[in-house]
Formats: structure tokens, C-alpha cells, sequence
């Protein structure tokens, strides 16, 4: 079943086209990843979709409704959203980071209960966060910041993620510990990814962003072919399936190797 | 001194205690008004401060022998209780108006005073009084004008220091910097070209502020604006906490950012007009209070909010206090003695936060 179908989406930062008649639709419980090179539009797409940027032109729909005429209520109760704001120059603590998750489930006079408390040691738990919870969010590190802003996306219990680059700032460890995480989750995900290896070993189906249009889309396999790769990012490299993953795994080759 | 246990019980960051903080706070807040009644250029006891003041109530006051001087009873009532209150109502605005331009610009060196918003109101005030443009409004008339003023200097300065959908820090507090020269320079015009139709309210009363010459009449407006905006802010505190994370973040996060950044551009120029009007620009207060409030409560604004407002209060009718006592019997303006705390702090956060900055991007 079909969730959410991008038609025609167009936006343009002034004069610059970022997002051109990207068309693109996710269907239930799949990962889908967007990946490009820098510039290419994927955080645009991503951001028109959360509505941090208004498109020009182009519908989307999320369940067979139109996403703009939702509420910012109602859009934040369907699509959770892990962008790439990490800093709060203010004083909290990380439990009450992880807790703001929960604040699409309020109502005007509703004061977290038990309930939200529960589900936000739930999040740090699953993040192997829980001894953090205390601490303050100022004092923690850039990788931190990051698995607590996944806490508090799990904490908003939506099944529709967008991630925008979700494991930037972390070491491969955590990327791993991250996507595993959220592919076990079973939510339908929608992910900018950096990482064409990652990308590879997660998504079930790939888009891919040249200048703001998308030029490609499929499976792994059939998209992060060594030719396609070139055509993109005008890198060489070398990709075979693993035996183990039985999905694709490229090696980039730097410019002394034939 | 309460001993370090019960302390740190109390004063726990991580798990605050609020119904005794506020409690606490609530007591020192009355305590602190019965004892500011009696301080001054002439002292009437605390004892005697209670028993006026129970004198004039209802049921209670009939059974107070009178036993203090004519005149302690008319500068307790005449003057410093309506100064007192003043003080009060003035100190809790301005903190919260700080708490509230802070969540707006994600900054924490966010102040009326510092951003000139205090001198965007001066400005409309005095020049409302000289030309009676809003004398239509009546007895609110300088209040209108003194909102008028700090709203379109808030609007000005947050479009000014808005840099591709962020707020640069260097531009919000150099165009506030800017803006308050140039309002303060419009007020001075105005109060030398028209000495006599200003009465008390000179340009060293807009520039300086003061509560001197409080009178009852002034509290009504303050308070309701007081308790109106509060209530407004209570009522959206998710909405605030959620804007220190940033604009998409809390948009996605389901709150209308655009829709929330306009109510509280109106609470604060509305709580920042009214108070103006009726003290000055007293500066500082805003930036020293959240800041403390956040050491002891942290930066949710469910609790925020409050302690701000009490601990707000509480600091001004001291420093007030002070301007009265210092040079008795002269007054100093209360807005020379924030300065002259405030200050201080004012440039210690700035360096902290360049720091912080530095620290982040190394990282």
C-alpha cells in the first residue's frame, strides 16, 4: 500500500533550482534512501516534505491526504523527523530533550505522565542511552546529540520517518547500531544517506538526486552500478554483491589504481 | 544558612522540586515586600509596615490598636506600598519578557533593554505625550503608544538579524545596539524641545528608569497585561521549549512556528510597552533573571516561567531599595543599578558563548 506519492515537486532557493519535478512514492514498511552529491537537493526534498520549506508548484500526499492541508499537529502524529539541527543553546537535560517527542500527543493543559516517562526510558534504552538521561544536553557530544535526537524521534511513536543524513556525525559503530535500529522498528522510512555502502546495505529502493532532479531510482543492485556511480559523482569504483548481505558493496578507487 | 543536604534537595537541577521552590520564592517574595515598605530615606519597622497594612483590611483591621506616627502610615500607604507593588509587577514582567524574547531568537543574551526594545517604547511614549497622537486611547494612551514602539523595534530587529532563516547573534545585537542610539536620540530630541508638557517623565525617567513616582493608578494595566501574558505563555510552553530547538525542528515537531513567533512578538511588546510606560527602561532585568532561573530550574519553561516571574520580582523591588537608600535622600534611577549589575554578567555570557561556539566547531 502506497503511503506517501511526491508528484512534481518543484523548489527553488531564489533564482537556483533545488528541486526539480521530483516525483517519487513509499509504500508501506519500505526504507527508501535518497542519496546524491552535495548540493544535489536531498535535504530540499526532505525539508519541503516537513514543511521547513513551502514548494512552488507539486502535490504530495501522505494516506491518501494532501500533507499541506494537515495540521502541524496532525502531520507531526503521521511523520517523525530527525533533521540535521542538532544544537539547543539552552539548558536541558537529555531526558527532557527526548520527552519534547512526545509533545504532538498533547493537548493544551496535558502535562507529561507516566506514560511519556515510560516511553521516553523506553527510547534511551533502546539507544543504550539510559544512563544519560540526566545529563545535560549542552555537555554532550556531537555523535550523543545525534542518538538522542533518534530517542525523541522513536519517542513520537510515528510510523513514517524522514532522515535527513541521520548518522552524520557518527562513527561507524553507531551508524550500524542506527540503521539496525531503525530497520528492526518496521516503520516505513524515507532517509537521506551519504553513504553509498550504507545506503546499499539498508534500503530497499534508492532515488537518486542530480541537481535536483532525480535521475535514478531501484534497487540497490540496479542503481550503485560502477557506471551509474561515475555518471553521478564522477568517481571510478568497483562494486560486487557481498556473499554474506547479498547486496552490493563498492569500493571506490582512487585515481593511481587502473 | 540552610544546611548543604537540604539544599541541594531543594536546588536539585536534575529533579527540581517545584511546589517548594515556588513556595519558597511566593514567602521570600512577601517577606521582601513588607521589609522594602519600611526601608527608605525614612524607616518605619517591619512590624509596624504588617500592622498598617492589616489595619486596612476589612474584618482583621478593626482589631489593630494604632500604634504607630500619622506619617509612617502615609508613606507606607501613600508611597511605597504602590512603589513596592510596582517594583513587583515591573520585575516579574521584565524577566518574563527576557524568557520570551530568548525562546523567540534562541539566544540567551536576549533583553527589552539590550535589543532596544525598552528604547523603541521610550521613543513612541514620549513622542505620544508631545503630539497627543494617541491621546484618542485615553488614560491608556501612553501605554498604546509605548507598545506601539516596542513592537515594530522587536519586528525591526528580529527581520534585521534573521540571516537565511537563522538568527545571527553579531546582527541581533548590533542592530539592537544600534536601534536603542538611535531611539534613545528621538526621546532626548523630544524631552529638550518640550521640557514642561513632559512633566516627571524626562528623558533621564525613559533613559534610566525608575519607580519613584509610583502611584496606584499605574498597577492596574501592568498587572492584567502581567497576568494576561503569562496565562498566554503557560498555556504554550511546549510550544517555547520546542522553538530552543530550532525553527524546523519544532515545526516538525507539530507547532505552527510562524503563528507562535507572532503571539510572542505581541506578548513581549505588549508586557515591554506597558511596563515602559509606567517605569522607564530598566535594563538587565531580563537578562539576568532567566539566566539564574535556568541554574536553579533548568530550561523548561513550564518552570521557567514562574520562578522567573518571582525571582524577577524579588530582584527589583531590592535594587530598588537600594536606589532609594544609596544616596538618601537623593534617589538614583533603578535602571543605573541594574546596569551596573547586569552588565557584568552581560559580558561574561557573551564570552561564554563565543567560546562555546568555538568549542563546537573544533569539534
Amino acid at each position: 500500500m502506497t503511503r506517501l506519492v511526491i508528484d512534481k515537486l518543484n523548489f527553488s532557493y531564489g533564482e537556483t533550482d533545488a528541486a526539480r519535478d521530483v516525483c517519487l512514492s513509499v509504500d508501506r514498511g519500505e526504507f527508501i534512501g535518497l542519496i546524491g552529491p552535495n548540493g544535489s537537493g536531498k535535504s530540499t526534498v526532505l525539508k519541503n516534505l516537513y514543511r521547513a520549506l513551502t514548494p512552488d508548484s507539486g502535490t504530495v500526499t501522505l494516506d491518501g491526504e494532501n500533507l499541506f492541508s494537515l495540521s502541524h499537529k496532525a502531520a507531526a502524529l503521521k511523520l517523525g523527523v530527525v533533521g540535521q539541527e542538532n544544537d539547543v543553546p539552552f539548558d536541558f537535560l537529555v531526558e527532557e530533550i527526548v520527552a519534547m517527542g512526545r509533545s504532538p500527543h498533547k493537548k493544551l493543559f496535558d502535562i507529561d505522565n507516566g506514560d511519556d516517562r515510560r516511553i521516553v526510558r523506553h527510547a534511551l534504552e533502546h539507544l543504550g542511552m539510559a544512563d544519560m538521561a540526566k545529563r545535560n544536553y549542552l555537555h554532550i557530544s556531537g555523535g550523543e546529540k545525534q542518538r538522542v535526537l533518534i530517542a525523541r524521534v522513536i519517542a513520537q511513536e510515528c510510523d513514517f520517518l524522514l532522515l535527513d543524513e541521520p548518522t552524520n556525525h557518527l562513527d561507524i559503530g553507531y551508524q550500524l547500531q542506527i540503521f539496525d535500529f531503525v530497520k528492526r522498528l518496521g516503520v516505513t522510512v524515507l532517509s537521506a544517506i551519504h553513504d553509498l555502502n550504507m545506503a546499499a546495505l539498508y534500503c530497499d529502493r534508492i532515488y537518486v538526486l542530480k541537481s535536483g532532479s532525480i535521475v535514478l531510482q531501484g534497487r540497490p543492485e540496479e542503481v550503485l552500478t560502477p557506471k551509474n556511480i561515475f555518471d553521478v559523482y564522477g568517481v571510478r569504483c568497483d562494486t560486487h554483491i557481498h556473499a554474506k548481505t547479498g547486496k552490493p558493496a563498492i569500493t571506490f578507487l582512487p585515481s593511481g589504481v587502473e | 544558612m540552610l544546611p548543604t543536604g537540604l539544599t541541594q534537595r531543594l536546588f536539585n537541577r536534575a529533579k527540581p522540586n517545584m511546589p517548594v521552590i515556588v513556595v519558597l520564592l511566593m514567602t521570600v517574595t512577601v517577606l521582601s515586600l513588607l521589609l522594602a515598605i519600611g526601608l527608605g530615606p525614612v524607616t518605619v519597622s517591619p512590624g509596624n509596615v504588617a500592622k498598617i497594612l492589616l489595619s486596612r483590611l476589612p474584618v482583621v483591621g478593626e482589631h489593630i490598636s494604632r500604634t504607630w506616627a500619622r506619617l509612617d502610615e502615609n508613606i507606607v500607604i501613600g508611597l511605597r506600598l504602590p512603589r513596592v507593588c510596582l517594583g513587583v509587577i515591573v520585575g516579574a514582567s521584565l524577566a518574563v519578557i527576557g524568557v520570551t524574547m530568548q525562546a523567540l531568537v534562541r539566544n540567551q543574551l536576549a533583553d527589552p533593554f539590550i535589543l532596544g526594545v525598552s528604547s523603541g517604547a521610550a521613543a513612541t511614549a514620549t513622542l505620544g505625550m508631545l503630539f497627543g497622537v494617541f491621546a484618542f486611547f485615553g488614560r491608556y494612551s501612553l501605554s498604546i503608544s509605548a507598545f506601539i514602539g516596542s513592537a515594530v523595534t522587536i519586528i525591526f530587529v528580529y527581520t534585521i538579524s534573521r540571516v537565511r532563516g537563522r538568527i545571527n547573534i553579531t546582527q541581533l545585537l548590533l542592530s539592537g545596539v544600534a536601534i536603542s542610539m538611535i531611539m534613545d536620540g528621538v526621546t532626548r530630541i523630544i524631552t529638550l524641545s518640550a521640557p514642561n508638557a513632559l512633566g516627571l517623565h524626562n528623558a533621564a525617567f525613559w533613559m534610566s528608569g525608575s519607580l519613584a513616582g509610583a502611584k496606584w493608578g499605574y498597577l492596574t494595566l501592568p498587572l492584567a497585561v502581567l497576568l494576561l501574558c503569562m496565562a498566554v505563555l503557560m498555556i504554550n510552553y511546549r510550544g517555547l521549549n520546542l522553538l530552543l530547538l530550532g525553527d524546523e525542528s519544532a515545526g516538525a515537531l507539530g507547532i505552527n512556528v510562524r503563528r507562535l513567533q507572532k503571539t510572542l512578538v505581541l506578548v513581549a511588546s505588549l508586557m515591554a510597552g506597558v511596563t515602559i510606560a509606567v517605569s522607564g527602561s530598566i535594563g538587565f532585568v531580563g537578562l539576568m533573571v532567566p539566566h539564574f532561573t535556568r541554574l536553579l530550574v533548568g530550561g523548561d519553561h513550564r518552570r521557567v516561567l514562574p520562578v522567573s516571574a518571582l525571582l524577577g520580582a524579588i530582584l527589583v523591588v531590592w535594587v530598588d531599595v537600594a536606589a532609594r537608600m544609596v544616596l538618601a535622600p537623593e534617589e538614583m534611577p533603578v535602571g543605573i543599578l541594574t546596569a551596573i549589575i547586569g552588565g557584568p554578567l552581560f559580558i561574561f555570557l557573551l564570552k561564554r558563548n563565543s567560546r562555546e561556539k568555538k568549542g563546537a566547531t573544533a569539534k
